[in-house]
């Protein structure tokens, strides 16, 4: 078991040094440097803001420079927010976003995995159908078309909820921009379940144990629930990662004031330090949560967890 | 979306033994793959659809009396009204939607295919070459592949926009360069299990060279399967595309693209909804129509699955 939790951590190693490296080498051949003001700086105080940021050294120096002061967390100072350093931004945009992407991933799971069942167990019925047909557009509808389209409904039209900010994450505000985010993972899930747990309750086992009379709501928590769930959790990963990017969009659209917004913002007024800190942030959590995700699918999958210890 | 749907395709055509494909081919897989797919009105449907959203975007702009840049500060958001010519309205600029939502469907529908084509070119190549050599070299580029799959695609393209500064030859180039990982896990596993078939020992046997082996003799072998993963990539293209444009990341003015098209109707829609629904109307049907088409084909080949 830890034996395959630090074998894949090491093989998430290659995947965070690219990434840093093509965004560190990205920035500096990027025309213009972060000191291009209108006016052109005297050549003394260039040169010696040059030296405080280290930019007089060669750029292999300055790459370990940066590769050591990420692995203490350092991203360096953000070009557009002066007062600002870019792991504070990250800092104080995070939390925002993980309420937002948790509990948009939240919803998806619980609803989609209700949805898939209920699917399953009355296959080819017009539920099924009906679930489905939903489903396929839930998955064809970009996030950034529902978004305003539920905005121009439940906030213009019928004034039920407020058409943006955050408030705090009051319950009120969070209603919709989780509901934007988590309706194609919702629809996607839904159909992943569908489809697994019509197989499980096509095994024998579970023939077996209506046979024996237990009751279809029984087996189906009892018995089929946790096998036809395996190809949702190795779903996870693919879903956090669309969320984590969904969730730009979102924030945009709904003035949430996240780790995604920073990023558009930065973008938009190339703030080079800001959104090559959150691209490597991002990078490292999805990772993470990767990693999580396969020990996770180790531990319910009993073929991996004895793989592990051999 | 798509690309969920791409990922079981992947997995499924990259265990798919190739002999067993073109045992069947010419006689039966084919062609009762396409009997399955008459089959299913959905996909037929979707199709039919898709054909005409690609016909009205190519020749409809020219049964509009409008340019699609012209600014009349006269006519802003005006509702559609077909008498005046402005069959979707107009945005804010005064600006015809009817001709600006066709030619951002021009954009985005040419985005989805170059960068597709991009993306097959370095595809075929890489898995082609990984799949013949086999051993160490496929090892070691199948890793590559593993390590370019996890890093945060759009958060890299969108660092990209911001150094280089937009442009459309650069999302053509850097969309196509990430959709090629799929293709070329795909073309990789085929080509492994043609490897050892009797024509390509043949053509060994004969001393053709491997370049040609690969392009003349493996290659045209995989065509079929790489076609119906293109009707998977072409929307993931198109969204992928849109996405950046709604951002703000993606054409630039006057052109335009329906991503954002949709960005610039959700700023108004409060006043000019149609500014919104007309362009999200025909990229969420466009993308339909082509999940519908992929799903159908991967029935239509895969029909354990029903």
């Amino acid at each position: 078991m830890w034996h395959y939790a630090i074998k894949r951590l090491l093989g998430a190693i290659p995947t965070l040094l690219v990434l840093i490296t093509i965004s560190f080498f990205l920035i500096r051949v990027a025309p213009g440097g972060p000191f291009d003001t209108e006016k052109s700086l005297p050549p003394e105080i260039q040169a010696n803001l040059e030296k405080k940021y280290h930019l007089d050294e060669p750029l292999y120096k300055q790459y370990f420079r940066y590769l050591g002061n990420i692995v203490r967390g350092d991203f360096g100072p953000s070009f557009q927010y002066k007062d600002f350093t870019v792991t504070e931004l990250i800092a104080r945009g995070f939390p925002v976003s993980l309420t937002l992407g948790g509990l948009a991933l939240l919803l998806a799971v619980l609803i989609g995995v209700t949805l898939g069942t209920v699917a399953a167990v009355r296959q080819n019925s017009w539920v099924d159908y009906a679930l489905m047909s939903t489903a396929m557009t839930g998955i064809s509808i970009p996030n950034f078309v529902v978004a305003p389209l539920l905005i121009l409904f439940f906030a213009i039209s019928l004034n039920w909820l407020p058409a943006g900010g955050w408030n705090g994450g009051h319950w009120l505000y969070l209603i919709l921009p989780v509901l934007a985010l988590s309706l194609r993972y919702i629809a996607y899930i839904a159909r992943l379940m569908r489809g697994s747990m019509i197989e499980v309750l096509r095994s024998d086992y579970i023939r077996t144990a209506r046979a024996k009379g237990l009751s279809m709501p029984r087996v189906v928590l009892k018995h089929a629930l946790k096998p036809a769930l395996m190809p949702v959790v190795s779903y996870l990963g693919p879903a956090a990662a669309g969320i984590i990017t969904g969730s730009v969009v979102i924030e945009k659209i709904f003035g949430v004031p996240g780790l995604g917004r920073y990023f558009v913002q930065g973008a938009l007024n190339r703030d080079y330090t800001l959104v090559m800190g959150v691209v490597i942030f991002i990078g490292v959590l999805i990772v993470v949560f990767n990693l999580i995700v396969d020990i996770l699918y180790a531990v319910l999958d009993p073929k991996i967890r004895l793989q592990g210890k051999g | 979306m798509t690309n969920d749907n791409k990922t079981a395709v992947v997995k499924a055509l990259a265990e798919q033994p190739a002999e067993q494909i073109l045992a069947e081919k010419g006689q039966s897989l084919w062609h009762h793959a396409w009997l399955r797919l008459k089959q299913n009105r959905l996909a037929i449907a979707s199709a039919i659809i898709l054909l005409l959203v690609v016909v009205l975007v190519i020749i409809g702009p020219m049964f509009s009396p409008h340019a699609f840049d012209t600014i009349d500060w006269e006519q802003m958001s005006v509702p559609p009204d077909v008498a005046s010519g402005h069959y979707f309205g107009t945005d804010a600029m005064g600006r015809d939607l009817f001709v600006r939502t066709l030619y951002g469907g021009r954009i985005s529908l040419l985005v989805g295919l170059v960068a597709t084509l991009v993306s097959l070119v370095i595809g075929i190549t890489y898995g082609a070459i990984a799949g013949f050599f086999g051993g160490k070299v496929d090892a070691f580029m199948m890793r590559v592949v593993d390590i370019l799959y996890a890093l945060p695609f759009m958060f890299l393209v969108i660092l990209l926009m911001v150094v280089f500064g937009r442009n459309i030859y650069l999302i053509f180039a850097a969309i196509g360069a990430y959709i090629w990982l799929d293709m070329a896990r795909i073309v990789r596993g085929q080509t492994l299990s043609l490897r050892h078939t009797e024509f390509v020992e043949a053509a060994e046997a004969l001393g053709a060279s491997k370049a040609r082996i690969i392009f003349r003799h493996i290659v045209p072998n995989l065509l079929g399967i790489v076609a119906v993963y293109v009707t998977l990539t072409i929307p993931q293209v198109i969204l992928v595309e849109s996405f950046l444009s709604f951002l703000g990341l993606g054409v630039q003015e006057p052109f335009t693209s329906w991503g954002a098209l949709v960005n610039e109707g959700a700023q108004d829609m409060e006043i000019a909804p149609w500014s919104l629904i007309f362009p999200a109307l025909f990229l969420a049907i466009t993308l339909f129509s082509f999940n519908f088409i992929g799903d159908g084909l991967r029935d239509a080949l895969d029909p354990k699955d029903r």
